[in-house]
């Protein structure tokens, strides 16, 4: 062997041992922040981890544009949903009077909510852009409580990563970060346009994140819960999203 | 010699009268490892972005222009295919199966892959003068002489001499520089656009455009123009020797000019 192909060789070696000992710290520094999705496995998990990285490290307060009243759609519009559940109806039957929030997991102060008491705190809204990954899109006034708002009033406690959220369809869940969760302009919105949020949208009461795509702003809420770890939800993988083949981040 | 047009420096000199007494080793590569490498890097990313860029569309084969669009505004155009989703107005009787999980989760993961070897090229490319050497235009090249020779080369479909083995001409540079420095940025530019969270970030990426739909409707055409790229540079690519051309960016080498026939 001339010295030649041995330095080389022992260059290729260091250069490759440098190579796998970086990705290992790399990969630690990223959980420890919070950079890697539950749906991190897989032959797509490379991609997903480095938007959601990037994302949290380029966007964590951005705040997504909001528009003038004048640039919302019209007609309002509704997409396509599964058949209403039975105990839905039910709800929609009695005017959502009996309709709960339950909140809880990690934190001080478990409670359950009912529509008017959700109304009954400061409510806020924003006129923005709802982007389905399909690709259409529209802009609407979305009335709501920040559930920041909710978050402190029931408490959450310091090791809480994340904030699981539950559709009366047992189908249909989803969860956050803590960082998108106390995003002040994440809202359990109730209102659409300066009227009820139309059962269509979502009423009575819908997860809405305008800095992530349609399919993450889950309909018909009706059970939050704090956790620091989403492996004990259905697969592990965040939500019933990545269950479906969907990504667990949709602010892509 | 004066046959061999531009063959680079190196090979001037050494030239001995027969091709097959080159030793194949101090013969110098038509094309680097690194584009090599990140050429099929890209050809494979672009491949997988297509195919699932065509799942996603078909989800919603509307388009519009502006921040908004869906199935009650007005559209700019219409595709002509079915739907994989029921509310989309079509015409056609039937629903597709969607597609659009693993398509999705393929693109970004295929745009990661191609953003970055991208990058890698793009740094070689400037501090190696691979640019300046291979793909910018001599002076002598941008003439209207220099233009008018090179098109009527490829209007009568003439084979490449030589000389054209070893570089590139007038408008395969331009070409190739367009794809590059053009049409790349601007698919990944209308790319982030699309993103709710990115351009919470950098509102501009999507205000410049005029919208949200806007972006998603150049993109679409950005595509189709690189698509249209790769299908006449195949066809340019067997039209001038496939054989050759194919191991001068597999292996490097190539034996074109070279030989005497």
């Amino acid at each position: 062997m001339s010295d030649f192909s041995r330095r080389k060789l022992i260059f290729t070696g260091l250069a490759a041992t440098a190579g796998v000992s970086g990705l290992g710290i790399a990969a630690r520094i990223a959980q420890k922040y919070g950079l890697i999705p539950p749906d991190h496995g897989g032959i797509y998990g490379l991609g997903e981890t480095l938007t959601y990285a990037a994302q949290r490290l380029l966007t964590k307060h951005s705040l997504a544009r909001e528009f003038s009243r004048s640039q919302i759609s019209n007609p309002p519009f509704a997409n396509e949903m599964p058949p209403l559940t039975e105990a839905f109806k039910r709800h929609q039957a009695g005017g959502f009077a009996d309709w709960r929030l339950t909140v809880d997991g990690m934190v001080d102060r478990p409670a359950t909510f009912s529509l008017a008491q959700l109304k009954s705190y400061p409510s806020s809204s924003q006129i923005t852009h709802l982007a389905c990954e399909e690709g259409w899109s529209y802009i609407a006034e979305w009335i709501g409580v920040p559930l920041s708002h909710i978050l402190d009033v029931v408490g959450i406690q310091p090791q809480a990563r994340y904030v699981v959220y539950f559709s009366i369809d047992p189908d249909w869940w989803d969860s956050i970060d803590v960082a998108d969760a106390t995003h002040p302009q994440t809202f359990l919105a109730y209102g659409l346009n300066s009227n009820e949020l139309p059962v269509g949208n979502g009423g009575p009461l819908r997860m809405r994140l305008p800095r992530q795509l349609g399919y993450k702003n889950v309909k018909f809420i009706t059970h939050l819960t704090i956790t620091d770890n989403m492996k004990g939800f259905g697969a592990g993988l965040g939500s019933a999203s990545p269950e479906g083949g969907y990504a667990w981040y949709a602010g892509i | 010699m004066a046959s061999l047009g531009s063959v680079p420096e190196p090979l001037r000199g050494s030239f001995p009268n027969s091709a097959s007494a080159v030793p194949t080793s101090t013969i110098p590569l038509r094309h680097s490892a690194l584009v090599r490498i990140t050429h099929w890097i890209t050809t494979l990313c672009f491949l997988a972005l297509l195919v699932s860029g065509v799942e996603i569309v078909i989800s919603h084969p509307r388009f519009y222009w502006g921040e908004t669009g869906n199935d009650l505004t007005p559209t700019l155009f219409k595709l002509p295919i079915p739907s994989s989703r029921a509310l989309v107005p079509t015409g056609y009787g039937y629903v597709l199966p969607d597609q659009n999980g693993w398509s999705r989760y393929l693109h970004f993961q295929a745009a990661w892959i191609v953003v970055l070897t991208g990058l890698l090229y793009a740094i070689y490319g400037l501090f190696t003068g691979h640019f300046r050497k291979n793909l910018f235009p001599g002076s002598a090249d941008l003439s209207w002489r220099g233009f008018s020779v090179a098109i009527a080369k490829h209007l009568r479909f003439e084979r490449p001499g030589q000389a054209e083995a070893w570089t590139y001409n007038v408008l395969q540079r331009l070409t190739y520089l367009l794809v590059i420095f053009i049409m790349f940025p601007l698919v990944i530019w209308t790319g982030l656009a699309m993103s709710p969270a990115f351009v919470s970030a950098v509102p501009a990426t999507v205000t410049l455009l005029g919208g949200q739909e806007s972006a998603r409707t150049i993109h679409f055409f950005v595509s189709v123009a690189l698509l249209l790229f790769l299908l006449i540079h195949v066809v340019m690519v067997c039209l001038a020797g496939f054989r050759n051309r194919m191991r001068a960016m597999v292996t490097g080498r190539t034996r074109a000019g070279l030989e005497r026939t």
